[in-house]
């Protein structure tokens, strides 16, 4: 009886075997080939946009898009630290961000964005991205505090991520330690600009210098 | 039944293992060797009484090696043991406790998650805290904080 030797099985791609986070980005970025949904939309709004005086519909549209999206952000309720405390004053009757359309919404498949409010392990950050994968598109990340914007105090501890920017894109950074409600609501209201802006899925506005 | 006292217990360890205690109030400080650790922690518990696991850890003395400790207590006669063992230098093998403690079980995974102590005859010696795939040992003093852990380098 002949012996066949075993095929080989190739598995799984697994975050740790990636060099980088870049690495593992790129996999995740390539688009799964026969999409065709997004393709025709995407052909659609093309045609729109091309005909003569099409574009008034296409950016009158866009605009009330991002104008439904500012104000209707729903954070992913997600606390980390101490930086969590403040959050939950922030969405508490005190300061209530619900008046700016927020709801703090305990399911990432429901949810625009994430505050990630506290310091992020090395340990953690693999579900971390899991919840950020789990949101749908498009989908912004706000980074509450020194230890979620660059470590912080945990900076050259052997255990902490050195800022939640080498996991996920951050939108908006928040100082503090903890930052108090305020300057959280600020930072959410610098998010409300930001999406206001946002022009189609995928692009962000580019960072501008400070005057 | 009169309660051990600290001079007692002092003198009945002097007597026995040949080695000197440092005393303050009624805590004890006893260099214990290497070859009789295990001896040593069941005197602790079979005849002074310390049934009480308190703590282990260990400490990076550089050149001069690890040394580790373990506290065991005496909560009725208030007594407190801490014996601790220097190890060779370059070296990093510690028989194990946890035949006498079951306390001593995630303390001394723990000692070896972060220092690198081998405990000899411990049942399932893994790292507790960190992952699995970590390299180094944190709390050794040659680790270098910043080692880049993969993937967020």
């Amino acid at each position: 009886m002949e012996v066949k030797p075993p095929i080989p099985q190739i598995p799984p791609p697994v975050w740790s075997d990636f060099k980088d986070l870049q690495e593992w980005e790129k996999y995740h970025q390539e688009r799964p080939t026969g999409d065709k949904a997004s393709e025709a939309l995407t052909s659609i709004a093309d045609a729109i946009h091309h005909m003569p005086g099409g574009w008034i519909v296409t950016t009158s549209t866009d605009k009330i898009f991002n104008w439904a999206r500012k104000s209707s952000i729903w954070p992913v309720t997600f606390g980390l630290a101490c930086c969590a405390i403040e959050m939950m004053a922030t969405f508490a009757s005190r300061f209530d961000v619900e008046r700016f359309g927020m709801v703090p919404w305990a399911s990432p498949r429901h949810s625009d964005l994430m505050i990630v409010s506290g310091t992020v392990t090395i340990k953690m950050a693999p579900m971390l991205k899991r919840i950020y994968d789990q949101m749908p598109d498009p989908k912004w990340v706000v980074s509450m505090g020194s230890c979620a914007n660059s470590g912080g105090p945990f900076r050259h501890g052997y255990h902490v991520v050195k800022g939640v920017d080498r996991v996920v894109p951050v939108d908006v950074y928040v100082p503090g330690c903890p930052p108090t409600p305020d300057s959280l609501m600020y930072g959410l209201l610098t998010l409300q600009e930001q999406v206001a802006h946002f022009l189609e899925t995928g692009t962000r506005p580019t960072p501008t210098q400070p005057a | 039944m009169t309660a051990l006292t600290p001079a007692a217990a002092s003198s009945q360890i002097q007597e026995r293992f040949g080695v000197n205690p440092a005393a303050e109030d009624a805590e004890l400080s006893v260099p214990v060797p290497l070859a009789r650790w295990t001896e040593f922690a069941q005197f602790a518990r079979d005849t002074l009484g310390c049934r009480y696991f308190n703590w282990l850890t260990a400490v990076d003395w550089k050149e001069q090696g690890l040394e580790v400790l373990a506290r065991l207590d005496n909560l009725d006669a208030r007594l407190a043991v801490t014996m601790r063992v220097r190890l060779e230098p370059g070296t990093s093998r510690c028989p194990t406790l946890t035949g006498l403690f079951r306390g001593a079980d995630w303390m001394e995974r723990e000692c070896y998650d972060m220092f690198g102590v081998v405990f000899e005859g411990h049942p399932d010696l893994r790292r507790i805290l960190l992952d699995q795939d970590w390299e180094g040992h944190p709390l050794r003093k040659d680790y270098a904080v910043d080692t880049p852990q993969a993937p967020y380098r």
